[in-house]
């Protein structure tokens, strides 16, 4: 099986699949982790029940996605040293610290307190108790810290020394870590987090509020997630514009790959909206452009010229259709996210926010938009960064593992057949969980005998209570 | 010179570390997946599930420190190994998925129950043979060229590795079995108690297999352990393990349920110096040494800061979980 295949792509198949399946649940653990700690510290503060019943409904949900987050991460952990082991040698010493350091600082941080945040309210009390959940939410913000700092590196390496043996040596770890595109992608990332988690908060809460407006629990988690979709899209789209004026200084192929400019333009580059980048022709066929809009956008001038792939080799172009399109869903979600954050304010303002059906409606269908947003942004950003895995200095064919296609061939499929039976199943039990509405005296995750048999897992399967 | 060298040994010993940390502390919860199979009563499974569920995560944690730990402290060790060791790596992560996600999985559906009861003892055996494997085809070497493995993927599958991958699942049950001594009460103590014995005597026997044929495989383990004057240094390793073996023993003959948990321990502690004792200072056994795969001094005392500071903490607060969620796990009161 496999033969004839070309390992490498078959290991880039891998990693991107993998990547996939995992990205998603740290982007919605991010963000939900902070959003049970704002639940359990108003619960604190104002002593109403409804916020511990939500503080309980959505631990359940984060138990759950917590944990596949975390099988699904040690195999990507493990991947750099299974398929990409010439990487892994030539900049284990730069990215293998940062990485290492996130192991310490935060896989721990979250591991070590998060037995204590799902099983322990009644054994250590509440202010123990949020201290756990606090800890558990500062890790994950720390995980995204030192991860997104690994691969802000390779797309703008800084920082290091190259030694006999062709590795990447540190050569000033502050130049390592807050590398030119570190900042602006982890705001954007963690923003995306936020966005995804409140998206994914608000159409449950619509869910239940479309079958019935009243309920408490509902409207509390509708209108926070609305408050942040208003607050967190714009400043998403404004970190989004600064994050690629970065790239447009330090990875400026990736732009020219993210507009689908293959020419350049001494006199103004136009802003194409849509099209099919054609790698083959090196042009954009059937091309809707506003002239001049891409310099203004990238340049802030009309006029300024624009390089484009045509002043670069050709073997060192990424893969523009991928760019181009995952880039332009990427914004196509924002800019929606953006649209419900002003619905809902003008729905908020006119008192209609728990009654207007069209709002959650539109709220319902836009929960999966952040997951759909992340992954189109991370495709963006990697096959961006192609044909290199360091940007600029180390190319993806000369990476990988020393390995034959059948081997990573047979992996590959392995992760595919356990993926999916693994992720179907998980998600059909989150979408059973949130189908239901909080109820007065919500439990927590199931810890004891007892409460098992009594309360949620029967609820879950639709037997009598 | 001397200091580069002197970081290369307690990184050595850090990874060291890290990886039996994460061999006892997932070792018994795999142990446990190992010997679901044995407990087929609903409520026994619950209260072994419970018995871990607010620590899984944390005991699987090591594996990641252990492995990011190689590729930071010791890259080119990394690079060799894990392609050598593919197909067992790959086949460890899918147990572990399988397992790790039935932790929360089994509570949320009653028809398919059963299902993710298997996938968590599945998992929980391809994981621990793999492990087991893993650990056989390392000793037993691997074919390296320039900066690669040169070998193909199939080279970990041996007798030698086999054994191994037997032994290691023999031991994490003994582990688990222990841990439920620990945890539990009344019936399902009793049985833990008597798998106790049959997996006692099979982990001896284990040891001693293991022990035999290791200095087969290369002759400079043999002299490592039995050339004059290295034989005082080693012999009383397996003194050592005849000891624990008689304490134990006593222990599961007096009925002291807080003390074969902990026996168990000090033998997988005796084995692991044994095995410390025959690679040293190799870090791919006759091939690569500590020092040819070490990063650049900057890499190393760059995390051996953080090392020094966050290990401590971290044992702590993890003390802390683990006291939060002490004493016996009971099927009436539930956990509390």
């Amino acid at each position: 099986m496999f033969e004839g295949w070309d390992a490498v792509v078959l290991a880039r198949a891998q990693f991107a699949f993998t990547m996939s399946f995992h990205i998603v649940f740290p982007a919605f653990s991010i963000g939900l982790a902070s959003y049970l700690a704002v639940l359990e510290a108003r619960w604190l503060l104002t002593g109403r029940e409804v916020f511990l019943n939500l503080f309980n409904y959505w631990l359940k949900i984060f138990a759950i996605g917590f944990g596949m987050g975390v099988v699904s991460g040690i195999v990507m952990a493990y991947q750099f040293g299974t398929n990409w082991s010439a990487f892994a040698d030539k900049t284990g010493p730069v990215i293998g610290p940062l990485m290492a350091y996130e192991v310490l600082t935060a896989f721990f941080l979250e591991a070590g307190f998060l037995g204590v945040m799902l099983f322990g309210l009644d054994r250590v009390g509440p202010k123990l108790h949020f201290l756990a959940t606090l800890m558990v939410a500062i890790g994950t913000l720390i995980s995204a810290f030192w991860i997104l700092s690994a691969n802000s590196w390779m797309q703008t390496p800084a920082g290091y020394a190259v030694n006999p043996d062709g590795q990447f040596v540190p050569a000033d770890w502050l130049k390592v870590i807050f590398n030119p595109s570190f900042p602006y992608r982890l705001v954007h990332m963690v923003l995306a987090a936020y966005l995804t988690t409140a998206l994914v908060v608000g159409a449950v809460g619509a869910f239940h509020l479309l079958g019935d407006p009243h309920l408490a629990g509902p409207r509390v988690m509708f209108s926070m997630a609305m408050w942040m979709a208003t607050l967190v899209a714009p400043i998403q789209i404004i970190a989004g514009d600064q994050h690629g004026l970065n790239t447009l200084e330090y990875q400026p192929v990736k732009i020219m790959g993210m507009e689908g400019h293959y020419q350049s333009h001494p006199n103004g580059a136009p802003l194409i909206l849509f099209g099919l980048p054609d790698q083959k022709a090196g042009e954009v066929r059937y091309a809707l452009e506003i002239p001049r809009m891409g310099s203004l956008i990238l340049k802030h001038s009309p006029d300024a010229p624009m390089p484009g792939l045509d002043t670069v080799p050709r073997e060192n172009w990424p893969p523009v259709p991928i760019t181009f399109w995952s880039f332009r869903i990427m914004v196509g979600m924002g800019f929606l996210m953006f649209g419900l954050g002003l619905f809902s304010l003008w729905c908020r303002w006119r008192g209609t926010l728990f009654q207007s059906r069209l709002l959650h409606v539109f709220a319902l269908l836009m929960g999966p938009a952040g997951f759909v947003a992340v992954l189109a942004g991370w495709i963006t950003t990697e096959s961006g960064r192609q044909p290199f895995t360091v940007y600029g200095l180390l190319r993806t064919a000369e990476s990988s593992s020393p390995l034959a296609a059948p081997a990573v061939g047979s992996s590959l499929l392995a992760f595919v057949i356990v993926y999916f039976v693994v992720y179907a199943a998980g998600l059909t039990y989150l979408l059973r969980l949130m189908a239901q509405p909080p109820h007065p005296g919500e439990l927590g995750p199931p810890t004891e005998v007892p409460t098992r048999t009594a309360g949620i897992t029967p609820a879950i399967e639709g037997l009598p209570r | 010179m001397s200091l580069a060298v002197d970081i290369a040994i307690i990184w050595a010993f850090i990874i060291a570390f890290a990886v039996f940390v994460y061999v006892v502390m997932d070792g018994f919860d795999l142990g446990l997946g190992i010997l679901f199979p044995l407990f087929p009563a609903k409520a026994d499974r619950d209260i072994i599930m419970n018995s871990v569920a607010p620590v899984w995560d944390g005991n699987e944690t090591w594996l990641v420190l252990g492995g990011g730990g190689i590729m930071a402290a010791f890259p080119l060790a990394y690079a060799i190994l894990m392609p050598a060791l593919y197909t067992p790596m790959i086949a460890m992560l899918i147990g572990l998925i399988f397992r790790g996600v039935a932790f929360e999985f089994r509570w949320r559906t009653t028809s398919e129950r059963n299902r993710w009861d298997l996938a968590f003892a599945g998992g929980s055996w391809l994981a621990a043979i793999a492990q087991g494997i893993a650990l056989g085809a390392i000793l037993q070497g691997v074919h390296v060229e320039a900066r690669h493995y040169a070998g193909g993927w199939w080279d970990w599958l041996t007798p030698f590795s086999i054994v191994t991958g037997i032994s290691l699942v023999i031991g994490y049950a003994l582990l688990g079995a222990t841990w439920l001594v620990l945890k539990t009460e009344g019936a399902l103590r009793d049985r833990a108690y008597h798998l106790c014995w049959y997996l006692l005597f099979a982990m001896l026997a284990a040891i001693g297999t293991v022990s035999i044929a290791t200095p087969f495989l290369y002759i400079q383990y043999a002299q490592r352990w039995f050339a004059w004057p290295n034989v005082i240094l080693t012999a009383p390793v397996p003194v050592a393990v005849a000891l624990v073996a008689v304490l134990l023993l006593r222990a599961l003959a007096n009925r002291q349920d807080s003390q074969p948990f902990y026996l168990t321990l000090a033998l997988f502690a005796l084995s692991y110096a044994g095995l410390g004792i025959s690679m040293y200072p190799y870090i791919v056994p006759q091939s690569v040494t500590i020092w040819q795969a070490a990063a650049p001094e900057s890499s190393q005392i760059f995390l051996l800061v953080g090392v020094a500071v966050l290990i401590p903490l971290i044992l702590a607060y993890t003390g802390w979980a683990y006291w939060v969620f002490r004493g016996k796990v009971r099927v009436g009161s539930g956990y509390h």
